[in-house]
């Protein structure tokens, strides 16, 4: 599988990833059902309001499934940022993976690749990390 | 007593693909039993040494079963659940 993604959404996230700095940011792509179309970016909350752990809250998770499920849409990317570590996928990512429909896309914005950032994506299925392409589109 | 219970993408292969499903019981507790009943291992994706997983959420109607009283949370013949992974990570 491939990512394909608008510059306008990276830049987003990466926008996000620096506002929300120490806190991991987090939130979605969602496109319609069976497209594979990341076409609607919204940006989460990371409850955990945490440096090295993020989470949806419960009401909201719930409030964007009915909102997609009415739209006919799904979750087509969800995305956080890690802020001092590689855009790798870390172990509670792993153990937590849940959407295996999903690319899990991680940005790095740490430091010492400043101001180079990373984008990247990955499927997590059954706990097996694959790597994808990305493609950005301008 | 029917409840509609509504299957995240991840524990469809337990319920053939199913979205919804229906399931019989009072509480949270016994509709996930007879739901194991139905669908042979499911229980143990959403419990974990007899309790809730921690990274499962599960609501009756639109109310999070936490502040239900977790699995003794009461359901009602037409209510329906959803269960949902927690997005999370570290």
């Amino acid at each position: 599988m491939t990512l394909e993604i608008s510059r306008e959404f990276v830049d987003a996230i990466l926008e996000q990833s620096r506002s929300e700095y120490p806190d991991e940011c987090c939130g979605v792509i969602v496109g319609p059902v069976g497209a594979n179309k990341a076409q609607r970016l919204k940006p989460m909350i990371n409850s955990a309001h945490s440096p090295t752990f993020y989470e949806f809250d419960p009401k909201d998770l719930l409030a964007l499934y009915r909102e997609i499920d009415d739209n006919d849409e799904e979750i087509v990317v969800i995305y956080h940022s890690h802020t001092e570590t590689e855009a790798y996928p870390s172990r509670t990512d792993i153990a937590y993976a849940g959407e295996p429909g999903a690319h899990y896309v991680l940005v790095s914005t740490r430091k010492e690749i400043a101001p180079a950032t990373e984008f990247r994506s990955y499927r997590i299925i059954d706990a097996v990390v694959s790597e994808e392409p990305v493609i950005i589109l301008d | 007593m029917t409840i509609e219970v509504r299957i995240p993408t991840i524990l469809r292969p337990y319920t053939k693909d199913q979205k919804s499903v229906h399931a019989e019981g009072a509480s949270l507790s016994a509709v996930i039993s007879n739901l194991d009943s139905q669908y042979a291992g499911i229980a143990e994706r959403l419990l974990e040494n007899g309790a809730l997983r921690r990274f499962i959420n599960i609501y009756v109607n639109d109310e999070d079963v936490r502040f239900l009283g977790s699995l003794e949370a009461q359901v009602r013949d037409g209510d329906s659940i959803t269960i949902l992974p927690a997005v999370a990570g570290g």
